[in-house]
C-alpha cells in the first residue's frame, strides 16, 4: 500500500498573527512552526494503511523553504518513509493552482495508490489544492474524510466523509486523492527512537525545473489585514430593570438587527 | 525560547515538540487532579515509555536511539512545564536512580534492573537519605551484613522520590565499619520480604510526586546485586549527583520561567488605579529583572549541560548552576505571587503551585550549603 501525502508546514494554532506594516503579508518573525494539523491526520492514516497492509511506502511531499525539512523529519519521526521537498521562490507561497501544478508533477514521478491532502491548510484556508490536484492528474477524489477503509486488492475504497449534519459513505476506485478532516484519527507522536531513525531517512530536494513546470500565478493577493477590532460595548445604566430589558430589545431589533 | 540556539538542532526541536504534545495530551488536563491526590496513575510511566521519553539518555541497545545531553535537557525542561514539579521528578525518578546500574553494574545487572524501567513496566527509585542524616552521605546508617551469598540489609530510608510503588531502589548501605569507604550499593527489588513502606510523606510541594519513608528489617539482598566493588558506593552516589543536580537546575529555570509567563500575563490584564499592572513602572521593573535573572540562569545551565556532554567533570560549574537557579527560582517565584496579590495565594493560580514547588530546589540533591562546601574545596 503506497501512500503520498502532500503536507504542508504552517504557523503553530497559537501564534499571534500580525500583519506586517505594507499589508502584503503576516510578520514571519519568532513565529513558530508546525505541521498542518490536517495534513498531520493524513500521515497517520497513510502510516496505518501501510501497517494494515504490513507492506507499502509512505512519502511526503512539502512545497516550501527551508525551515520545512524540519516538518518533513517529524513526519519521517512518525514513521514515514521518504519525503520529497520541493524548494523554490518561484512555488513556495504560490497560489493553489500552482501548488496543485508543482504537486501533481511531484505525484508523477512516483507510485502511488493514495494520495492524502489535508482538506485545508489553517494558514490560507483556500482548501483548493486537493481538489485541483486530482483535477490535473485526472483520478477521482472523496473530500473531507473521516474513516478509509482499503479493499484488499486496493482497488477501491469505502471512505466515510463529513457532510452537513452526519456522515456520506462512498465507494471511490484508487487511485484517488483523499482529503482528511478532523476525526480521521488520533496522530502518533514522533517518538524518541522514531526521531533518531528520521535522521537517516532520505528526503529528495527538488526546484520547479526538475518538476519541468513553470509556474503561473492565477491569483495575486492585493492586500492583508486585521480583523477590525472590537468596539467597546454599550452599557445601559442608571434604568430599572424592566426598562432597561425594554432598551436592550429595543437596541437588539433596531441597531444590532440580531432579533 | 531564542537562547541557546547553538545547542538545540533539527532533533531537539521534534523532540520538544514530541514531549510538550504528550504533556499537553496525557498530563495538562489531569495535573490539577493528580496534585490533590499526591500521585499520578501508574499507567503514566508506560504511556511515557512508548514515546521513548524515559529512554533517553540510555545506551542504543534498550532505548533505541543515540541521544546526547541536549535531548535530555528537553525532555526535562518540556515534562516540567505540566507544571508540577513532583509530576517530573516522580516520572523521572528512574533518571537518578538508573545510573549508578549503568555507570557501575556488570552486563547481567544492567540486563536485568534496566530495561523493564525504561519500557514502564517497573519503577526506580534512589534511596540515600535517611531519618538521621540527608546531606551526610559518608554517614549512611543502614547496615547490610554478609551472610553466603546475600546481604542481610536493616535500616530505614525517608524523602524517596516514587518511594511508595518502587520496584527497585539503588540504595547506599554500609557494608563495612564507619566512614564512606565502607558505603555500598546495592539494587534492593522491593518485593523482598522484610521490605515495607512505612510512610508516605506529606509535602510543601511536588505533591504529584509519591515520596516514602522505607523501613528494611532484615531484608534479604543477593550480592549479585550489588554495584561494583564493596566500598565503592561513596564514589558511585557523587558521581551520580552530577547529572541530578543539573537535572535541578534545569528544572528550576523551567519553574521561574513559567512563574515569570504567568506574571506577564496577569500583569498585562489586571487593572489598578485603572490601568493595567504593566503600567506601573515598579510591575514592569520587576518583570525585567526577573527575565534577566532567568535568562542568565538558563544560558549558564546550559553551558554547564554542554561541559558535562563534552566529558568535562564540571563539578564546581553544576554545583554553582544548581545554587544560582534554585536561588533564582526562589526569588522569581517570590515576586511572581507578590504581583498576583491575593490570587497568587489561592490554589486555581498556578504560581501558587510554583512558589511551593520551587523550595525543594536550594534543598534535594544536595543543598545550596553542601554545594558551596563542594566548590569551597575546589577554589580554596
Amino acid at each position: 500500500m503506497k501512500s503520498l501525502v502532500c503536507m504542508k508546514q504552517v504557523p503553530d494554532t497559537e501564534t499571534q498573527i500580525k500583519v506586517n506594516s505594507q499589508g502584503t503579508g503576516i510578520v514571519t518573525e519568532g513565529i513558530k512552526y508546525i505541521i498542518n494539523p490536517y495534513d498531520e491526520f493524513s500521515v497517520e492514516e497513510a502510516l496505518r494503511l501501510k501497517e494494515k497492509f504490513k507492506q507499502g511506502e509512505v512519502v511526503i511531499l512539502t512545497i516550501g523553504p527551508d525551515r520545512c525539512t524540519e516538518s518533513i523529519r517529524t513526519a519521517l519521526a512518525m514513521g514515514a518513509d521518504k519525503g520529497i521537498h520541493i524548494n523554490d521562490e518561484s512555488l513556495n507561497s504560490a497560489d493553489p493552482f500552482v501548488v496543485a501544478q508543482a504537486l501533481a508533477a511531484a505525484a508523477s514521478q512516483v507510485d502511488y495508490n493514495v494520495i492524502f491532502c489535508g482538506h485545508r491548510a489553517i494558514d490560507d484556508d483556500f482548501a483548493e489544492a486537493g481538489a485541483m490536484l486530482a483535477e490535473l492528474l485526472q483520478i477521482p477524489q472523496v473530500t473531507l474524510v473521516t474513516k478509509v477503509e482499503v479493499s484488499d486488492d486496493k482497488t477501491k475504497a469505502i471512505v466515510e466523509r463529513d457532510v452537513e449534519g452526519g456522515k456520506e459513505t462512498v465507494e471511490v476506485s484508487l487511485p484517488c486523492v483523499l482529503t482528511s478532516q478532523k476525526g480521521l484519527n488520533e496522530p502518533r507522536y514522533a517518538s524518541l527512537p522514531g526521531i533518531m531513525k528520521a535522521k537517516k531517512k532520505p528526503i529528495d530536494k527538488k526546484t520547479a525545473a526538475d518538476l519541468g513546470i513553470t509556474a503561473e500565478a492565477r491569483l495575486e493577493s492585493r492586500e492583508y489585514s486585521m480583523p477590525p477590532e472590537r468596539k467597546a460595548g454599550k452599557k445601559l445604566e442608571g434604568m430599572e430593570p424592566p426598562d432597561a430589558a425594554k432598551e436592550l430589545v429595543r437596541l437588539l431589533r433596531n441597531e444590532a438587527k440580531v432579533i | 525560547m531564542n537562547s541557546g540556539l547553538d545547542y538545540f538542532g533539527e532533533s531537539h526541536h521534534i523532540l520538544r515538540q514530541t514531549v510538550a504534545k504528550f504533556v499537553e495530551r496525557e498530563i495538562k488536563p489531569h495535573v490539577d487532579e493528580w496534585e490533590e491526590a499526591g500521585e499520578f496513575p501508574r499507567d503514566l510511566y508506560r504511556k511515557a515509555a512508548e514515546v521513548g521519553l524515559l529512554g533517553v539518555a540510555y545506551p542504543e541497545e534498550w532505548s533505541g536511539f543515540p541521544s546526547d545531553i541536549f535531548h535530555e535537557v528537553v525532555v526535562n525542561e518540556e515534562l516540567t512545564r505540566c507544571g508540577s514539579g513532583g509530576l517530573a521528578a516522580g516520572l523521572m525518578s528512574h533518571a537518578i536512580a538508573l545510573p549508578p546500574i549503568l555507570a557501575m553494574g556488570t552486563q547481567e545487572q544492567k540486563e536485568r534492573f534496566i530495561p523493564p524501567v525504561l519500557r514502564g513496566e517497573k519503577i526506580a527509585a534512589l534511596g540515600i537519605t535517611e531519618p538521621g542524616g540527608g546531606s551526610d552521605v559518608g554517614n549512611v546508617k543502614t547496615r547490610a551484613v554478609r551472610d553466603g551469598d546475600h546481604y542481610v540489609v536493616s535500616g530505614s530510608k525517608t524523602m524517596i522520590t516514587s518511594g511508595t510503588r518502587a520496584d527497585l531502589v539503588t540504595m547506599a548501605v554500609r557494608t563495612g565499619g564507619k566512614g564512606h569507604r565502607e558505603i555500598s550499593l546495592l539494587v534492593v527489588e522491593t518485593d523482598s520480604p522484610g521490605f515495607s513502606v512505612s510512610k508516605k510523606l506529606k509535602k510543601m510541594g511536588w505533591w504529584a510526586s509519591d515520596t516514602a519513608e522505607l523501613a528494611l528489617d532484615e531484608v534479604r539482598v543477593p550480592v549479585a546485586n550489588r554495584l561494583g566493588e564493596e566500598g565503592a558506593g561513596f564514589y558511585g552516589i557523587m558521581h551520580n549527583f552530577r547529572k541530578e543536580r543539573l537535572y535541578l537546575s534545569l528544572m528550576a529555570n523551567i519553574t521561574a520561567q513559567m512563574a515569570l509567563e504567568e506574571s506577564v500575563k496577569y500583569a498585562r490584564v489586571r487593572e489598578a488605579f485603572g490601568k493595567p499592572l504593566t503600567g506601573f513602572q515598579v510591575t514592569r521593573h520587576k518583570l525585567v529583572d526577573m527575565a534577566t535573572l532567568v535568562e542568565i540562569s538558563r544560558e549558564f545551565t546550559y553551558r554547564v549541560a554542554a561541559k558535562i556532554g563534552a566529558g568535562m567533570n564540571a563539578v564546581k560549574e553544576i554545583s554553582m548552576a544548581k545554587i544560582f537557579s534554585a536561588e533564582v527560582c526562589d526569588r522569581v517565584c517570590h515576586h511572581a505571587v507578590q504581583i498576583h496579590g491575593g490570587y497568587g495565594f489561592m490554589r486555581e493560580y498556578l504560581v501558587e503551585r510554583l512558589y511551593r514547588d520551587s523550595r525543594i530546589l536550594s534543598i534535594g540533591g544536595g543543598t545550596t550549603e553542601i554545594m558551596k562546601e563542594v566548590i569551597s574545596k575546589i577554589i580554596l
